[in-house]
């Protein structure tokens, strides 16, 4: 504004006098500048992710892992239960073959010109190709360790947040009844849940449940039971924390209901440690059920997991020891990509550790 | 300090009640009775069995006995092959026990050795190849190290017996079931001796000239060690299911294989007997960590 047009100044007005301000120069000016993108917590700790080359390296293996499971069965022309054959003819000779290897008829067929795609991990003591087998074996472990954790997440979420929200008496009795699931042996009380389960479980054939098989549908079951208390009881801890701040009280005093003050207020706020234990706890599912597995109360034959083709494998291991080295690695990979990306993601997300 | 003690002990309590609650009546929940044979039984003889193993009294009595019995030490007779089940834990829990204590001992020992290495040697040669092999037995299943240890070692090479009562073929089980919990310790304590080393009574005993391997000693590592004895507690009940693939894959006959095979055979009073039995076995351990780290640890209060 000119001094000219102001208008005169009264003596004892409070009017600002503008003969005592003086122009900005082009310097001052481009201090305030923003010279950086404002970034969120989000979009920040994205970045600091990418700067961990552990991290990074996990990213990709388990992305390219994912993408061989989901292209691998529409190129490779086995299935994952099918004994091979021959123009419709079953070949007997196909039994236990070393990676990359034919039987005599599948040399015969292919000496008469016609091509036959390789058994890239060999096959098996039923002559089902075992590359398939190992694809669908990572599949049906992933799943699992995936719709484990998010079970688990779903359950704590709720339970951690009702507890923690309400607090007084209902926490004080939520929590004990945490405090005795947590410490029940969890391993011994799974393997006694999926003896029983097995047991009394029955699907109608041919509904989605029974697709799955019981081991399966009880394996979930032993999770949604058993694994969500050490969830809930972190959210409970982060949400005690999160409840006492400023904007809760805010949004309280405008009359914003409970519901709402956790899903908009306070949930995005314990975000990055859900995201950090449920990646952490995708690979522990994972072991626990290769374990299960292991004992004898995995994933359904013919339906193959990871662990339960390592354990498949231990019989004629003498002979044919790539037959455990394959789904063994597999699980190795996998859980130690997802290990390394979960820590990458708590350094990368949790504040208290930023330096 | 004494009332902490008395509600831990309770909770110990409630808490192997629950269990046994829980496993008495989920066995019981499984259709069938114990005297289902291919062969039809008479009825007269499938009514005395009953009326000897209480079979016709109600759930509720029935249970009340079975606490009665376990109260006596009495957990019944295995359905397989009508052997008492306190017979069969005794004979077979002091092999798992050995080798459980072994494990312990060399995760813990091994563990915070490597651990206080990988941190005093930060960002160091060391450290790298400690932290990296720690990564990678984290991601190993123990059956799978028992497994390829077991071909390398004993079917390849002849190295080593496969089994026998021979303290030597202790090893190959002893570091299949230590690896995980001592690739777990040496994390744990790496940090916790990282974060001792930068505490003020380290800078302190520093600056008074204290000797080197002194403050080390004496300073750094006993404090680093409270972390570790908090974990020691779960890491039992690691060292319980994981003795059951171990022996199982190096055919050790301990309690964690029979427990192994009376899942196999479906064999339900032995599944129960010994749920419980191994169930109580971490509870206790967890009560005693717990315990042990207030009294190692002054500075912790009892609330």
């Amino acid at each position: 504004m000119n001094e000219e047009i102001m208008p005169k100044k009264a003596p004892l007005s409070l009017q600002i006098d503008l003969k005592k301000f003086e122009k900005a120069t082009d310097e001052e000016k481009i201090q305030q500048d923003v010279m950086t993108e404002s970034t969120s917590f989000f979009r920040d700790g994205m970045r600091r992710l990418m700067r961990n080359p552990l991290a990074v390296m996990s990213l990709i293996l388990l992305a390219a892992i994912i993408i061989v499971i989901l292209v691998a069965p529409m190129i490779v022309p086995y299935g994952y239960e099918e004994m091979l054959s021959i123009n419709g003819k079953r070949d007997k000779g196909a039994k236990n073959l070393a990676p990359f290897t034919y039987s005599e008829a599948e040399q015969r067929y292919i000496d008469q010109g016609n091509s036959r795609f390789p058994h890239i991990f060999g096959t098996d003591e039923q002559c089902r190709d075992y590359f398939i087998r190992v694809i669908y074996g990572a599949r049906v472990s992933l799943s699992v360790g995936f719709f484990a954790s998010i079970i688990v997440l779903i359950i704590g979420l709720i339970y951690g947040s009702i507890s923690g929200y309400i607090g007084g008496r209902t926490d004080l009795i939520m929590m004990r009844i945490v405090d005795i699931i947590y410490s029940l042996p969890d391993m011994l009380m799974v393997i006694l849940l999926s003896v029983v389960l097995q047991e009394i479980l029955h699907f109608k054939s041919g509904s989605a449940l029974a697709a799955l098989g019981t081991n399966m549908v009880s394996l979930f079951i032993v999770f949604g039971l058993l694994y969500w208390v050490g969830m809930a009881r972190l959210i409970r801890g982060q949400i005690l924390s999160i409840k006492e701040n400023d904007y809760v009280l805010a949004a309280k005093s405008i009359g914003a209901k409970s519901g709402h003050i956790i899903r908009k207020h306070i949930l995005p706020n314990c975000l990055s440690v859900i995201i950090i234990s449920t990646a952490l706890q995708i690979p522990s599912a994972i072991f626990t059920e290769s374990y299960l597995s292991f004992v004898g109360l995995g994933v359904q034959a013919p339906m193959p997991s990871l662990g339960s083709l390592a354990n498949a494998a231990r019989g004629g291991l003498q002979s044919y020891p790539y037959k455990l080295v394959f789904p063994a690695l597999m699980i190795c990979i996998i859980v130690l990509s997802l290990n390394l990306l979960g820590d990458g993601l708590r350094d990368a997300f949790d504040p208290k550790l930023k330096r | 300090m004494f009332r902490y003690v008395v509600k831990r002990v309770l909770l110990a309590i409630v808490t192997v009640f629950i269990i046994c609650a829980i496993t008495f009546f989920l066995m019981h929940a499984v259709p069938g009775g114990p005297f289902n044979r291919e062969k039809a039984l008479s009825q007269a003889t499938i009514d005395a069995l009953n009326a000897r193993y209480n079979l016709d009294k109600p759930l509720g009595t029935q249970f009340l006995l079975y606490l009665k019995g376990l109260a006596h030490g009495d957990f019944g007779v295995s359905l397989k092959n009508g052997r008492e089940i306190k017979a069969i834990i005794g004979e077979s829990f002091p092999i798992s026990a050995r080798l459980g204590l072994s494990a312990i001992a060399v995760a813990l020992l091994l563990g915070t050795v490597f651990g206080s290495i990988a941190a005093l040697t930060r960002n160091k040669l060391p450290d790298r190849v400690i932290i990296f092999f720690s990564t990678l037995f984290t991601a190993v299943p123990s059956f799978v190290l028992a497994t390829l240890l077991l071909l390398v070692f004993c079917i390849r090479l002849g190295l080593l017996p496969v089994w026998t009562t021979d303290s030597r073929s202790y090893i190959l089980p002893v570091i299949s079931l230590a690896s995980y919990p001592m690739a777990y310790i040496t994390r744990l304590s790496k940090t916790s001796m990282l974060d001792a080393l930068s505490q003020d009574y380290i800078r302190t005993a520093k600056a008074k000239g204290v000797s080197k391997w002194k403050i080390i000693f004496k300073h750094a590592l006993r404090n680093s060690l409270i972390p570790v004895i908090t974990y020691a507690g779960p890491q039992i009940a690691y060292i319980i299911t994981g003795s059951m693939v171990v022996e199982t894959v190096f055919t050790i006959g301990g309690l964690g294989s029979k427990f192994v095979q009376s899942i196999n055979n479906r064999d339900y009073t032995m599944i129960m007997a010994t749920t419980i039995f191994l169930a109580t076995l971490m509870v206790i351990a967890n009560l005693i960590c717990d315990l042990l780290y207030k009294v190692v640890d002054p500075r912790i209060q009892y609330d």
